[in-house]
């Protein structure tokens, strides 16, 4: 079977799928963030096999370039706050961070 | 030299004081000394550039330049038409020569107050204001259309009443910078309604348009009397900042303002500002407009010299003969003497300038001296007592000297040229016209001011010192304050305005400024220029002697009564008792405007609060009894008031009478007659019952119940799903996608 | 089977194991190694599909950076005595139901939908310049926006994690 755009986005589908059930059952605050990098990449694939095979071969490449931009601010501030709730609540265990304030 | 060039340079003079001001104002704190050296360099530049355009207007450009920008363009705006508004502004000689006095005066006031201001607690703040004064005033000057110059006036009038307020802690002067403002304010109420006519007239602010349109005979509502009602009313802008009678209450108590700034403000340039409106509107006014301005000048020339006399304080003095000399420029105006007016506006702008500085100059000596013998009582402004401070202030005495001998109009001064050409012009408007009670005014003001200015050098300078101790401790002021008292000094002589003492008419003033042609139909056009100047011609001669005669008289009673003691002043005083005591206070001016404005005002807001109180409250409290007897019930209410239960049956029952008219006709025209009655006797009884006993009733059990209802049920609901709320966001995320995918399959 | 196809699932492979890794191994220090060969298994898949500069930017900015990133907040927020660093889990039963439910929904969906294709494959080139020509032209303003947004983001995050711990502490 040819490869063609249905391959791509299955391929993207499980990535999404498998980002997802890390966001979802981890417990560790920094896994969590592992899985939401998975599920960005999953998008990404997406923009891209479609600027591919759709016919508009720049204008999902940027779109794919604005992703990974905002990507690598929310890792920064994501793991800027990681490292403040554990400067506060001594874990980075999600289900353990159930308080507003200390 | 081209025009442009000269347009860039005005345009540069208009905003570098503006400049000086933002710079000080925001960090005026942290430069070195405060700043102050800033804002003067910066008015000493706009100076040297004044000087320049002033220069190659006179000597390449007769013709004035115009430099026109749309501001704003509002398309086709509905009942009016298209609508532009262009500003921009004009350098002829008129505004030319008014942007070098403006800017002498106010460099050396600037220079000047550096000396006098020197510690004072809002030191950068005050040559702040004074840049943002200056600029406004050079907005005034430069402009050429009624826009900008309210634009200008309204600036004018703020940075007076900041400056006056100065020194707001005390009671005084925040007081009178209130009542400058709101003085102001009056006045300038009647030059907007008269630009409003103008514009609505010719949907145009510039005044070269207007005056091209009214000279090619389209005047406001096609009447004359609309014209001169126009020209009235910008008058009043002028009457209001030119302090002119009934207006000129503000000007006296503008004195509790910064010495410098009486000196700049409210004695050279600010006031001037409505002679020079005056001035820039000269084609508009008809003969009756200006019949009402020389007389409007008149009067107050001669009010506020008389008052001068009995006055005291130093700078009392000094503001009543402004408000009297601004009254001989506007009379001057008035008269048709328009080169005379704003030739007299120039000199006396430097020699007022320079007695206002002289003033401040002794005032800085005699607080000094009082402070230095720790007495806080005596008052520093009031010249009886001081005497004798000539011999200690020599330079002081010496500039203070000439500016008296120049506004008392003797030979060989700026004063005597300026004033002789005023009052050879309403000799000749007398001829003319027949109004000679103008020329009377005139010739008895101005023995008038030569007495009260000589009474102020006597007392002050000459004469035997009051405390001989305090004497000891005056000293002359710092060459700040000296320096700008020489220079307005040497600029009091004639030569600087014509070469013959005796004529101003051959200097080059005269040549600079004519007086341009009327534009309003020739039936209401004063005398026109031609006529004017071959009676102006023969009154020249007789005006002189007549003046120097005054002059002589008002100089000599002076010495007589306070130096040589011939005449008691005291005995004088005593014997005209009534006579003084209403000098002294001014005319009661103060008293009557207290009275009439501030008491009709005063008995105006009672009756509207008595109308407050009990009709409208009454609407109000009625409305809600009424209102508090629907929703509550009849029966509930009646026991609270006592009018509104009655029309509340009343209204009760006409309406439930309504609603069963209605609602069986509606029935009726269905043809079911039975159905009707029995909706008409329904919906009748319902809403009795309804304002009977309430909608209070409905609100209990219906509304209520239905709240409660849905309190239980979500109370009840909300004890489930707490069940789900564990805490974790990933336990949401769960919910959340579960009901994504419901709703996905369920809208596929 | 050609040579592309071949490649393809290669990649595909790389990526799927590695994620696959990711998220189920108990190891955090595994589950950030196994996740730089998911980020070069897409970088790969990027290449294929002719997107040259977003798989090069996808190396350097998610394996230089967000990894980077990513295992020192590890470092940071863990005692490190040797590597076994264990993490728990939870919500499995429902986590793997839901996510069986989307990960059919999406495939099916892909499946079902007729997407719009165009045939033929296009010309092989770098596509570097256009994508700065397209950031200077038409994505000017989410170009300019998203430069303020990694600022905003650089000194939001210093200041939220540099914050002292003892004056939190007194406040």
């Amino acid at each position: 079977m040819q490869v063609g755009l249905s391959h791509y986005l299955f391929l993207s589908g499980i990535l999404f799928a498998l980002g997802l059930y890390g966001v979802i059952t981890r417990r560790n605050a920094i896994l969590v963030l592992m899985g939401i990098e998975l599920i960005l990449n999953a998008a990404n694939i997406n923009f891209i096999a479609f600027a591919r095979y759709g016919g508009m071969q720049i204008d999902g490449q940027m779109m794919a370039v604005f992703v990974i931009i905002l990507a690598a601010a929310e890792a920064a501030i994501a793991l800027a706050i990681v490292l403040n709730i554990y400067k506060q609540f001594k874990t980075v265990n999600v289900d353990e961070i159930n308080k507003l304030k200390e | 030299m081209t025009p442009e060039l000269l347009v860039k340079l005005s345009l540069l003079v208009l905003f570098l004081p503006l400049f000086s001001f933002i710079v000080l104002v925001f960090f005026g704190k942290r430069l070195s000394r405060q700043g102050d050296w800033f804002g003067t360099s910066i008015l000493f530049i706009t100076l040297a550039f004044s000087s320049i355009i002033l220069y190659s207007k006179l000597t390449s450009f007769p013709e004035p330049i115009n430099f026109n920008f749309l501001w704003v363009d509002f398309g086709n705006v509905p009942l009016l038409g298209t609508l532009k508004i262009t500003l921009g502004l004009v350098l002829d000689n008129l505004s030319a020569i008014m942007l070098v006095v403006v800017g002498i005066v106010s460099a050396l006031v600037h220079l000047f107050s550096i000396g006098y201001m020197h510690g004072d607690v809002r030191y950068s703040r005050y040559f702040a204001y004074l840049g943002v004064f200056t600029f406004s005033m050079f907005m005034i000057v430069l402009t050429n259309n009624f826009f900008t110059m309210y634009v200008g006036w309204e600036l004018v009038g703020l940075s007076s009443y900041l400056l006056i307020g100065h020194w707001y802690e005390k009671k005084s002067a925040s007081n009178a910078a209130m009542k400058a403002f709101i003085v102001n304010r009056v006045g300038d109420i009647g030059m907007f309604a008269g630009i409003l006519i103008l514009f609505y007239t010719f949907k145009t602010f510039g005044f070269n348009e207007i005056f091209s349109a009214i000279g090619s005979g389209k005047i406001p509502m096609e009447s004359e009397g609309w014209l001169t009602a126009s020209g009235i009313l910008i008058f009043c802008g002028a009457i209001g900042k030119s302090a002119q009678f009934p207006l000129h209450v503000w000007l006296p108590d503008a004195m509790e303002g910064p010495t410098p700034v009486s000196a700049l403000i409210h004695a050279a340039t600010m006031v001037a500002a409505g002679v020079y409106l005056v001035a820039r509107t000269y084609p508009i006014m008809t003969a009756d407009t200006l019949m009402v301005i020389a007389y409007i000048g008149a009067i107050t020339a001669f009010i506020s010299a008389t008052i001068a006399i009995a006055q005291n304080d130093i700078k009392k003095v000094l503001a009543y003969s402004t408000i009297s000399q601004l009254g001989y420029m506007v009379m001057g105006l008035g008269v048709g003497a328009y080169t005379a007016g704003f030739f007299h506006l120039t000199t006396h702008a430097m020699f007022k300038a320079g007695l206002f500085l002289g003033s401040g100059s002794v005032i800085h000596a005699m607080h000094n001296a009082l402070h230095h013998q720790k007495d806080h009582h005596t008052d520093p402004q009031d010249i009886r007592n001081m005497g004798g401070l000539g011999k200690k202030m020599k330079i002081t005495f010496i500039t203070f000297l000439i500016y008296t001998l120049a506004i008392s109009g003797v030979p060989f001064t700026s004063g005597f040229l300026s004033k002789d050409e005023i009052l050879a012009g309403t000799l000749a408007y007398g001829g003319l016209t027949g109004h000679y009670l103008i020329p009377i005014v005139g010739f008895f003001v101005a023995g008038l001011t030569a007495f009260y200015m000589f009474r102020l050098v006597i007392l002050t300078f000459l004469g035997a010192p009051v405390d001989s101790q305090r004497l000891e401790h005056v000293h002359e002021s710092p060459k700040t304050m000296t320096i700008p008292l020489i220079i307005f000094a040497v600029f009091s002589f004639f030569i600087f305005f014509s070469f013959n003492p005796f004529g101003a008419s051959s200097g080059w003033f005269f040549h600079a400024i004519e007086r341009p042609e009327a534009v309003v139909p020739i039936a209401v056009q004063a005398a026109n220029n031609v006529t004017f100047e071959e009676a102006l011609h023969h009154s020249h001669t007789p005006a002189m002697i007549l003046s120097l005669i005054v002059a002589g008289i008002g100089i000599l009673l002076a010495y007589a009564t306070y130096k040589w003691k011939k005449i008691n002043a005291d005995a004088v005083a005593e014997k005209l008792n009534p006579l003084y005591k209403f000098l002294l206070n001014k005319w009661y001016f103060d008293e009557l405007y207290d009275k009439m404005v501030i008491g009709a005002t005063l008995s105006f807001t009672k009756i509207l609060r008595w109308f407050d109180n009990n009709i409208i409250d009454g609407i109000v409290n009625g409305s809600a009894g009424w209102t508090k007897a629907i929703v509550f019930g009849y029966t509930d209410h009646r026991k609270n008031t006592r009018y509104s239960s009655l029309i509340f049956i009343l209204f009760g029952t006409l309406l439930s009478i309504l609603v069963a008219f209605f609602t069986g006709q509606w029935f009726w025209v269905q043809g079911a007659i039975g159905t009707a009655i029995i909706m008409a006797l329904l919906s009748g009884a319902l809403s009795f019952f309804f304002f009977w006993s309430g909608a209070g009733g409905f609100d209990k059990h219906v509304v209520d119940g239905l709240v409660n209802g849905i309190a239980y049920v979500s109370g009840f609901f909300g004890l489930i799903f707490r069940k789900f709320q564990t805490g974790r966001v990933q336990t949401y995320i769960v919910f959340v996608l579960f009901g994504v995918m419901v709703l996905f399959y369920i809208f596929r | 089977m050609n040579l592309v196809d071949i490649i393809f699932y290669f990649f595909a492979l790389i990526t799927l194991v590695s994620a696959a890794i990711t998220v189920y191994s108990r190891n955090i220090i595994y589950s950030a190694f196994s996740l730089l060969f998911t980020f070069f298994g897409v970088a790969g898949i990027y290449v294929l599909l002719n997107a040259d500069f977003i798989a090069v930017a996808q190396i350097l900015i998610y394996v230089g950076g967000i990894l980077m990133l990513l295992v020192f907040g590890v470092m940071l927020t863990h005692k490190v005595i040797n590597v076994e660093i264990k993490t728990g889990i939870l919500n499995v039963v429902p986590g793997s139901i839901i996510t069986a439910i989307i990960g059919g929904t999406l495939c099916g969906v892909f499946v079902v939908t007729d997407w719009f294709i165009v045939e033929g494959v296009p010309p092989i080139k770098s596509t570097t310049t256009e994508i700065g020509t397209m950031f200077m032209t038409k994505y000017l303003l989410p170009f300019e926006i998203a430069s303020v947004v990694l600022l905003v983001a650089l000194i939001g995050a210093a200041y939220i994690a540099r914050r002292d711990k003892s004056k939190n502490q007194s406040a």
